[in-house]
């Protein structure tokens, strides 16, 4: 069962990304990376952290995916000329992806991490709820918590000061 | 499933997100790669911290999704930017900062 749901997860969030690099339209590209990040939400989930799961579908696949699709309607989904100005692009970008791949799997799997090859420990059923992620970001993490909402807020400013309406004659 | 599965899952999908950077020329969807390898290391984070058996990874993936949020909030508003002084939406083009 955990295998089946893994694999069908895996697929969809391997044939999201595959969706996002090739499709012409931005609109479209945006609509597979949806896909992609509710079967990552369900990896989550096969990996007992729930919270983390929930978070992804609240966060990114409601909130910053809406804010992405008012951004391509806004901006107009115009499809990418087929006019390449770099020459063997196409050819060259699978290549170094590829190369990337067998890199990144040759460091996992040469490493003597031998947790690797196992489940994991057994895990109570408390493992990743919201209580105990929020014991942790309140209790051991309180720093970066903070700092993370103090980031948050500047990208805020940043993004009003960036795509705010300039004023006649005035400074922005 | 062991661990390793995933891990190679998440390889795969940053080695994804790489190629669209590569291939890509609308900066929307070199947004959208940037996010496809946050969320593959995201995915590595989590897989992690279920090996080790401890939460603290997946408070690190909640800050990596943090950072992403702010990525789209000020990425999306230079696009707009971007559009809004009538600039074509093409990373080729844009080259003022070309040294």
């Amino acid at each position: 069962m955990e295998a089946v749901l893994f694999f069908a997860a895996a697929i969809g969030a391997l044939g999201g990304a595959i969706g996002v690099v090739a499709m012409r339209n931005p609109f479209y590209s945006v609509l597979a990376l949806i896909v992609h990040l509710f079967s990552l939400a369900v990896l989550f989930l096969l990996l007992s952290s729930a919270f983390i799961a929930a978070a992804q579908v609240v966060v990114y696949a409601g909130a910053v995916m809406v804010l992405y699709v008012f951004v391509v309607a806004y901006v107009g989904s115009g499809d990418e000329s087929a006019w390449e100005p770099l020459p063997g692009q196409r050819l060259l970008a699978p290549l170094l992806g590829a190369a990337l791949f067998v890199e990144l799997a040759i460091a996992v799997l040469a490493s003597s991490l031998l947790a690797l090859g196992s489940d994991g420990p057994e895990v109570e059923a408390g493992f990743g709820d919201p209580a105990a992620i929020g014991y942790l970001l309140l209790e051991k993490f309180l720093v970066p918590f903070e700092a993370s909402s103090i980031l948050l807020l500047l990208a805020a400013v940043g993004a009003i000061v960036l795509a705010g309406r300039r004023r006649e004659g005035g400074r922005a | 499933m062991s661990i390793e599965w995933y891990i190679v899952l998440s390889s795969l999908l940053f080695a994804t997100g790489a190629i669209g950077i590569l291939l890509r020329r609308s900066p929307i969807v070199i947004l959208l790669c940037l996010e496809l390898m946050l969320n593959a290391g995201n995915l590595a984070l989590v897989a992690f911290s279920r090996m080790v058996g401890n939460e603290e990874g997946q408070v690190f993936a909640l800050v990596v999704m943090v950072v992403a949020a702010c990525e789209v909030v000020v990425g999306l508003g230079l696009i707009v930017a971007i559009f809004r002084r009538k600039l074509p939406l093409d990373v080729d083009e844009l080259t003022e900062l070309r040294g």
